[in-house]
């Protein structure tokens, strides 16, 4: 998994840069009210580690990544909505950082793929059930009718 | 010594698989029926040369030959007998060898395995898995050697990446590149059956075992890597939708419709064209997957290689297998017979709509696996294609696919009847009504959509019983009467019927357990010794912290208490972080403890002398998830045992060659 690499390369950093190890969202970091701090992670899920590859700020150990949760839930307690949140930090680190990639003319064949892959396949087989009459037979080849001949003399 | 011999037999089985390769040709050509049956011996003969050759490798990581540049890169003195032996393929060169290894062993299987194929067809596949075979050991030999050596020999290796020091990576990469490797099998007939141009009931037949192995093998492979990630990782998820993770489940999704439309073809005749065309695209997004993970473009821990030359390579091998057997399809395929038609309300209909979703749900897994990184080489914009994206767009095609299931069974080939479909299925509809609507009961409150896959689950697996129970009772003026007769048919029933019921059965567990993740709880917090922490139903009390040493690592470990709400003892665990002095790297060893189907899972954080981070998972029915996918695999064996999958085409050898008669071919 490349979560594992991932883990492993900012594990290393840490270490390296002698913080020790951490893990994902610690406990120091979690909000007072519940409701507020479910928000907080909801949002942190959908929002990718930048240093990392393919991982949310939620399950990442990087220090930007907890920078980033730190961010969130300060928007928070500041009182603003989950998407502003959300726009808070695509205009800081931008687009890349959602997970799921808005829906736009840059990411339209993204989102319509599904459709388009069974409206797609949808045609093909339409077509294949259209075609009413049987092809013909294939003949045999010459070979095949002698082979025939030939096994049929032998029994 | 035996290190040279083991790079020698490379070399050998290079020229032999180009042999193979030719060999085929040559006798189609000449029609000379003996070179054909030397292609056999090439396939037994550059299986030996692998086998011989990766026996060497691996004899030198087990006896720590640091004079071998693979063996100082990847393995070390101290490290335990079975890492070692893992070691051989937790790197590049050496999971290249076992892809080549595994990739003989199938040649030399379908060589040896004489009834179930036509001679003709089998030395065609031959010859193709022996060009397969070909480049890919060119590929090694040229950029991969893992029997370089170094000079002067160091004294101690580097040792193996700590998260790949796991029971999990000795089992993992195998099951995977069987699977993997296993559609390269059935790539090999397709493309043997366009170069004849002729493709028929006996092809799906003899096509249809290896396809329903590697599915089985790459099933077991998947649930394995998922269930390694999920508890050496750490943060208790199952699935991320990695491009790495994608990778492996696009072959198998492709793999999926193939196994269903061979059936088809077999049964009705129809599809054949398609199945063709499946058969080139699941050993493509194989290579595809070999790709994405080793080229680098995505950089992680499975991407052993970084190395350009080698990038490049893979991609010339890309576009010579994917593009040339395209381009044959292309040429060849409208020379195939189209035969059988279909009705759509029949089970051939139905098996067709599976394959449209599972074909879709496969496209839209690749389009989101590469779109960003195209967008990014047309426009240069950066964007994620994450978690939410994929379960935003695969859950909606995999929902109307497991309610086909049960769907498909009940009709019969040919013409099938709706009404009477559904009135069969009212039990299981019913029953899985009824286990939703206690779920949502039970648990009410929580999330809604975990009772409906729940009761989705449920009746996917209603349905696949009673597709073995409506086949024992018969039907119309057969139909029994008594339960023993039922029983005693059902035990008469072939075995791929079993296979099957047992399969879909596995999809529905699968599914339930996936569902009752939505009931999971997390919690999270500091704790001094003495101090607890609740998730679920479940207690945690921390014990005590204490180092521990492992053979190549040293350990802080804290030992848990796991009590219920009423405070009796379930169980222990432990739960620690490990550092591996010889990478200077640190790895969090989850702790598990197992309830009946669910589990308590534990992880370690920061230890602080104030206390430690702890966080503790509980995940209800999570053992359901990889225990359905053991189910579908075991349901793939079991139709492997058939008697059908075994008896095939007569052998044509054993008859003299006809005086005047030309070959066919």
């Amino acid at each position: 998994m490349s979560r594992a690499g991932l883990k492993s390369i900012c594990l290393a950093a840490c270490l390296a840069a002698g913080l020790g190890t951490a893990a994902a969202v610690q406990p120091d970091e979690v909000l007072k009210d519940p409701a507020l701090e479910h928000r907080a992670r909801a949002i942190s899920a959908g929002l990718r580690c930048l240093v990392c590859q393919n991982q949310s700020i939620d399950d990442s150990d990087a220090p930007l990544a907890k920078d980033l949760r730190l961010i969130v839930r300060e928007r928070l307690k500041a009182g603003d909505t989950d998407q502003g949140v959300e726009d808070y930090v695509v205009r800081r680190y931008g687009e890349f950082v959602l997970l799921r990639p808005v829906f736009g003319l840059h990411t339209v064949l993204l989102w319509a793929s599904p459709l388009l892959a069974i409206l797609l396949g949808g045609f093909g087989i339409w077509r294949l059930a259209r075609r009413r009459t049987p092809a013909p037979e294939r003949r045999l080849t010459a070979s095949e009718e002698a082979e025939i001949a030939a096994l049929l003399k032998r029994e | 010594m035996l290190v040279e011999t083991g790079h020698f037999a490379l070399a050998l089985a290079l020229a032999l698989s180009l042999v193979q390769a030719v060999l085929p040709v040559w006798a189609a050509r000449s029609g000379e029926p003996a070179l054909r049956q030397a292609t056999v011996q090439a396939a037994l003969a550059s299986f030996a040369c692998v086998l011989f050759a990766f026996a060497a490798l691996t004899f030198a990581h087990v006896t720590s030959d640091f004079s071998v540049q693979n063996v100082v890169e990847n393995s070390h003195t101290a490290k335990p007998l079975i890492y070692k032996i893992s070691g051989v393929w937790g790197n590049h060169e050496g999971s290249m060898l076992l892809w080549i290894l595994i990739l003989t062993l199938f040649g030399a299987l379908v060589a040896v395995a004489r009834n179930a194929v036509p001679p003709v067809l089998r030395a065609n596949t031959l010859g193709v898995q022996g060009f397969i075979t070909f480049v890919f050991v060119l590929f090694l030999v040229t950029t991969s050697n893992p029997f370089a050596r170094v000079s002067p020999a160091p004294l101690e290796g580097r040792d193996l990446n700590p998260l790949l020091q796991d029971a999990g990576l000795a089992i993992h990469p195998p099951l995977l590149y069987v699977g993997y490797v296993g559609f390269s099998i059935t790539f090999a007939f397709a493309v043997a059956a366009l170069i004849d141009g002729r493709i028929d009931a006996v092809w799906a037949r003899a096509v249809r075992p290896w396809t329903l192995a590697a599915w089985s093998f790459l099933t077991l492979g998947i649930a394995m890597g998922s269930y390694w990630a999920y508890y050496e990782l750490g943060w208790g998820g199952w699935w991320f939708w990695d491009p790495v993770e994608n990778a492996s489940l696009m072959p198998w999704i492709a793999g999926t419709a193939l196994v269903h439309s061979t059936v088809v073809m077999e049964k009705r005749d129809a599809l054949k064209v398609w199945t063709v065309l499946l058969a080139i695209l699941t050993f493509s997004l194989s290579l595809l997957g070999t790709f994405i993970v080793r080229s680098g473009v995505l950089t992680s821990v499975h991407s052993f290689a970084v190395d350009p030359t080698r990038g490049v390579f893979i991609l010339a091998i890309l576009v010579l297998f994917i593009g040339g057997s395209l381009t044959l399809f292309a040429w060849r395929a409208p020379l195939l017979r189209q035969g059988g038609l279909f009705a759509p309300i029949s089970r051939e209909g139905s098996l067709v709509l599976n394959n449209l979703f599972l074909v879709a749900a496969c496209a839209t897994v690749l389009v989101g696996t590469l779109y960003p990184l195209l967008l990014e080489m047309l426009t240069g914009d950066k964007i994620s294609v994450g978690p939410p994206f994929f379960n935003a767009t695969f859950i909606p095609l995999a929902v109307p696919l497991l309610l086909i299931v049960p769907f498909g069974q009940a009709l019969a080939w040919k013409r099938g009847d709706v009404l009477a479909a559904a009135q069969r299925l009212f039990t299981a509809l019913a029953l899985a009504l009824v286990v939703g609507l206690a779920a949502l009961a039970l648990t009410w409150g929580g999330p809604v959509l975990a009772p409906v896959g729940v009761g989705l689950g449920a009746y996917v697996i209603v349905g696949a019983a009673l597709e073995i129970v409506g086949r024992a009772r018969g039907y119309g003026a057969n139909r029994a009467r008594s339960a023993g007769v039922v029983a005693r048919r059902a035990f008469g029933l072939p075995r791929s019927a079993w296979g099957t019921a047992l399969a879909h059965a596995g999809v529905g567990v699968a599914v339930i357990g996936i569902a009752a993740q939505g009931w999971a709880t997390e919690a999270l917090a500091t704790l001094k010794p003495g101090g607890t922490l609740a998730s679920g139903s479940y207690v945690a009390t921390l014990d005590r912290v204490a180092p521990r040493s492992g053979p190549n690592y040293e350990e802080t470990a804290a030992f848990l208490t796991i009590r219920d709400r009423d405070g009796h003892v379930i169980g222990h665990l432990d739960t620690g972080k490990r550092f591996y002095p010889s990478r200077q790297m640190a790895v969090t060893e989850s702790g598990l403890l197992t309830v009946g189907l669910s589990q308590v899972y534990a992880s370690l954080g920061e230890v602080q002398p104030d206390g430690v981070g702890l966080r503790l998972y509980y995940k209800p029915l999570v053992l359901l998830i990889w225990l359905g996918a053991a189910v579908m695999a075991a349901g793939g064996g079991l139709s492997l045992t058939d008697r059908r999958m075994r008896v095939g085409a007569p052998v044509r050898a054993k008859v003299k060659p006809l005086p005047g008669a030309v070959p066919a071919e």
